[in-house]
């Protein structure tokens, strides 16, 4: 493609020679790196309450955020005006960060290598909304049709499309345009007059809308959630103390996100202060654990063609059998330690600074029967489904709740449980993983990570999982 | 365009789908400065200021909604966000209940609540920076055990906002905030610890010393160092103020209308029953001058007010917009709260828990075993069935003092329990962010280890 065809330069007249100089003055004080990041936005979401198409709502936010790196400095301004003063003034003040005599030569633009993850031809936010709406509604009359003990349902659909461009100093210059479309379905149900429980479902990514007619019908969120609310009517108090753990394949994979992912992220172990610093090379999880995060999956929400630094993303070997392989990398923490680039430089929009983050993390299959696994526990907890979790990344302690689990019993899983915490220690916990099944799935695709106040879509996988000890946070 | 100009610009935007067929209309448009420098080991590390704006309009169409936002305040980008919500209108099916508040509700406190001070924006970048490295460099000359940072930090926005709706309502107010924190690591036998502390305030002037921030992040760290886990048991569990203040959360929460009229609260048709300890009083208000959780009116345009949530332990009033007040039959206790754009949901003002008579000191020394919570992780707690189940971190009680550091434990009960299991409310109440909370006693919970 012609520069001159791309989306920033044919909606506001944006040219090469504008980046140049708007990078050329970002580094005017002598900084060491300089990047551009543009940025247009659109959005549109759709809710259901009551079987009330309660609200529909869309709009466009668009800006720029310029950074200077000088040494082990950021320096970081943004506009939301893409007018040419706009950004130079945002460059200047951005620039401030450098005081340096000397200066670095600006390397010429060179358009990224181009590949598509995504070929979404037309996103579902440039659907007719009344279709959007539609699949909305089937969600809900679905979920009130599983069951008549499902009193409450809730849908709620959202989707958006970003269109970014990154140009860099050091000649990096790429063009993404982000599709990406969720809905999510929660139910409440009850016995006359007891107590309400609740399920939720939800799925989608970087997808056209034909995704929620064909692969993952509204009606297929919808049973899902009724099905885990009606589950939780005959639910038990959760066990307290130490279990043996069972994780189910999918979702539950939020553990490795958890307990391994931001504990690797370069700018905690830059500043060796994650549970995992200085510790690449050495034994963090069992033999039968290889962990990636994988960023180039076509199609799906933690995905993406060029990382918000304008590069591409990758395959990224996490822990290979047990062993602690590699971090992942933002621009700041490649140029600061010489380490390679990841692919894993991402930020919440054009307001933020990048920071190293995961985009889809996984456990890749093991042998194991996911049968023999469960029928190899005497008395434990079966995990098919979280809530989400958190981590402490310095003292390695990381949370899970599970929102649907069964009791374990002479092999067999017996009784639904109580929503509880799960509470472990990232390098150690993962050491008691003692069987691993063959089969891997990746979650459905409604993951947000949050991280220093910036959220970012993400993935997550697991197959069947034994883990011989870990702390259930129950009261029985 | 200045902020002088932006509620004659949201008043335009009002007429204008009014012109285009809305039977009502409410417009919101924000705009935000903010400040950030980040130091680290001593060096400054980043430095970020900037600013940016938004409009937002939310239709009626009889009793359809619909809504749109957009950062480009020209004429072209107003006129597409008008359109776009008037569209949208046609998409959605009418809800009964929808509707502006009735124009005797409207209005704004003419009280000063000092919500916004010059000097927060005036205070020059240097000092700024200097502000965050006497923060970190007091954490890190406490104690050789201090061995590293993830930094000390001062922020501050200055923020302003316009509402304008069809039944007459043109208001705006600014506000602007400061703060400065510092995160320490220290490290002891090979086990390392992060905590934190900070001091905010909406005019820089009244902010705590940074040194003082810095020696209350380093103590809060040290504590931690050499925890253990311990066996699973039933004890007395105390939560220090900051701890306290993440129930106050799930009590919202259980009282928002939204889900009083979904059934999906334990709270919900308990109105007038007793629900709590008699020791607890818990308030709502958006009232009180300086405070983080004030504003004039709420987002609907309607004024704040003090509502008392729960009196001596009778659940008192839930907190609802004019959209939930309608489907309960209730009136509008002033909470509304939006973005820019959309149907308004519930926020809460200064939601705080009244001080009780005991001190902290008194309370620790009432406990022969249990367990003092300093920090909280992950959030299994259910509003829904009020089942409660979260990650801790604290010291073990023994014989009426702090013993040792514990964690990687749960803490579990559920909210029923913890609010009628009061044991002793403390009388240290103080107000650092909008939800504030003295420390909290409870008779029992589980605490699971081993």
């Amino acid at each position: 493609m012609n520069f001159s065809e791309t989306f920033f330069a044919a909606r506001f007249g944006i040219t090469r020679r504008d980046l140049e100089s708007y990078l050329s003055e970002a580094l005017n004080r002598g900084g060491d790196y300089a990047d551009l990041y543009f940025e247009y936005l659109a959005t549109s979401s759709i809710s259901i309450d009551e079987s009330i198409v309660k609200s529909a709502s869309q709009g466009v936010s668009l800006g720029v955020g310029v950074r200077v790196i000088s040494g082990e400095r950021t320096g970081y301004a943004y506009s939301d005006d893409l007018s040419p003063e706009k950004i130079k003034k945002a460059a200047q003040v951005a620039a401030l960060i450098a005081s340096n005599p000397g200066k670095v030569d600006q390397v010429p633009l060179e358009e990224g290598p181009r590949r598509n993850l995504y070929p979404v031809l037309t996103a579902p936010s440039e659907t007719a909304f009344a279709e959007r709406v539609a699949l909305a509604q089937r969600a809900d009359i679905a979920a009130r049709a599983y069951d008549p003990r499902v009193f409450q349902v809730q849908v709620s659909y959202a989707d958006n499309l970003r269109q970014v461009m990154v140009a860099t100093s050091d000649g990096v210059l790429n063009f993404d345009r982000q599709p990406l479309a969720r809905m999510s379905v929660y139910v409440l149900a009850r016995e006359a007059n007891g107590v309400p429980q609740q399920g939720h479902a939800g799925g989608g990514g970087r997808h056209e809308l034909s995704y929620f007619q064909t692969e993952r019908t509204p009606e297929y969120f919808a049973r899902e959630a009724a099905r885990q609310a009606i589950v939780q009517l005959d639910a038990v108090e959760a066990p307290a103390g130490e279990q043996v753990v069972v994780l189910g394949p999918g979702w539950p994979g939020v553990l490795l996100h958890e307990a391994v992912g931001h504990g690797l992220e370069a700018d905690f172990n830059r500043k060796g202060v994650s549970a995992y610093s200085g510790r690449i090379g050495q034994q963090v999880a069992s033999p039968l654990c290889t962990i990636v995060d994988d960023g180039t999956i076509g199609g799906r929400r933690g995905s993406l063609n060029v990382d918000d630094e304008g590069n591409e993303t990758q395959r990224n070997v996490l822990v290979e059998n047990g062993i602690l392989r590699g971090y992942l990398q933002d621009k700041l923490s490649s140029r600061i330690t010489k380490s390679p680039l990841t692919g894993s430089g991402r930020r919440e929009s054009y307001e933020h600074i990048p920071m190293p983050r995961m985009t889809n993390t996984f456990m890749l299959a093991g042998e194991s029967e996911p049968e023999d696994i469960i029928k190899s526990v005497k008395k434990g907890l079966y995990c098919a489904n979280f809530a989400g979790g958190q981590v402490d990344i310095t003292s390695g302690n990381f949370v899970f709740s599970a929102s649907e689990s069964y009791l374990i019993e002479d092999g067999k899983l017996t009784r639904p449980v109580r929503n509880a915490t799960l509470i472990g220690n990232g390098p150690e916990a993962m050491k008691h993983v003692s069987m691993v099944g063959h089969d891997l799935q990746l979650d459905e695709g409604i993951g947000v990570c949050g991280k220093e106040g910036q959220s970012v879509p993400v993935g997550v996988g697991i197959p069947t999982v034994r883990i011989d000890r870990m702390t259930v946070g129950g009261t029985a | 365009m200045t902020f002088g100009e932006l509620p004659q610009l949201a008043a335009d935007v009002v007429q204008k789908a009014l012109e285009l067929g809305a039977t009502d209309a409410e417009c919101t448009i924000a705009e935000g400065d903010e400040f950030s420098a980040n130091l680290r080991m001593g060096e400054l590390e980043t430095l970020k200021e900037a600013g940016s704006r938004g409009a937002g309009l939310r239709v009626l169409i009889g009793k359809r909604m619909g809504a749109s936002y957009t950062s480009d305040l020209t004429k072209e980008g107003i006129a597409r966000m008008v359109r776009s919500a008037i569209d949208l209108a046609d998409v959605t099916t009418e809800d009964p209940h929808a509707g502006l508040p009735d124009p005797d509700e409207l209005g704004s406190l003419q009280t000063d609540l000092k919500l916004y001070s010059d000097r927060t924006a005036e205070l020059p970048t240097e000092e700024r920076i200097v502000l965050a490295k006497r923060a970190e460099a007091a954490a890190l000359e406490t104690d050789p055990r201090i061995t590293n940072s993830e930094g000390g930090s001062f922020d501050s926005s200055t923020s302003g906002r316009v509402f304008a709706n069809s039944r007459g309502f043109l208001g705006s107010y600014r506000a602007s905030y400061c703060s400065i924190a510092a995160v320490p690591v220290a490290m002891d036998n090979g086990m390392m610890e992060r905590d934190y502390w900070f001091t905010i305030a909406r005019d820089y002037s009244t902010l705590d010393s940074p040194e003082s921030v810095g020696r209350k992040a380093a103590q809060r760290v040290l504590r931690r160092l050499g925890a253990t886990k311990i066996e699973t048991r039933k004890v007395p569990v105390i939560f220090e103020p900051r701890i306290a203040r993440t129930l106050l959360g799930n009590i919202f929460e259980a009282v928002d209308g939204r889900s009083i009229y979904r059934n999906a609260s334990f709270l919900a048709g308990k109105l007038g029953e007793k629900i709590a300890s008699d020791q607890i009083t818990l308030i709502d208000d958006g009232t009180i001058p300086g405070l983080f959780g004030s504003q004039p009116f709420d987002d609907e345009g309607v004024p704040t007010r003090r509502t008392p949530v729960i009196e001596k332990g009778v659940l008192k009033s839930y907190l609802l917009n004019t959209y939930t007040a309608r489907k309960l039959g209730l009136k509008t206790t002033g909470n509304a709260a939006r973005g820019i754009t959309g149907n308004a949901g519930i926020g809460h003002g200064n939601f705080f828990l009244e001080a009780g008579v005991t001190s902290p000191e008194d309370m620790l020394k009432s406990v022969k075993n249990g367990f003092y919570v300093t920090e909280l992780i992950g959030s299994a707690v259910n509003t829904v069935t009020g089942d409660y189940s979260r990650g801790a971190v604290g010291i073990w009680i023994r014989d009426g003092e702090l013993a040792f550091p514990v964690s990687e434990v749960t803490i579990a009960s559920t909210l029923q329990e913890m609010l009628n299991g009061i044991a002793a409310i403390g009388s240290d109440l103080e107000f650092h962010a909008s939800v504030a909370a003295p420390t909290l006693m409870f008779g029992e919970m589980t605490v699971a280890g081993r």
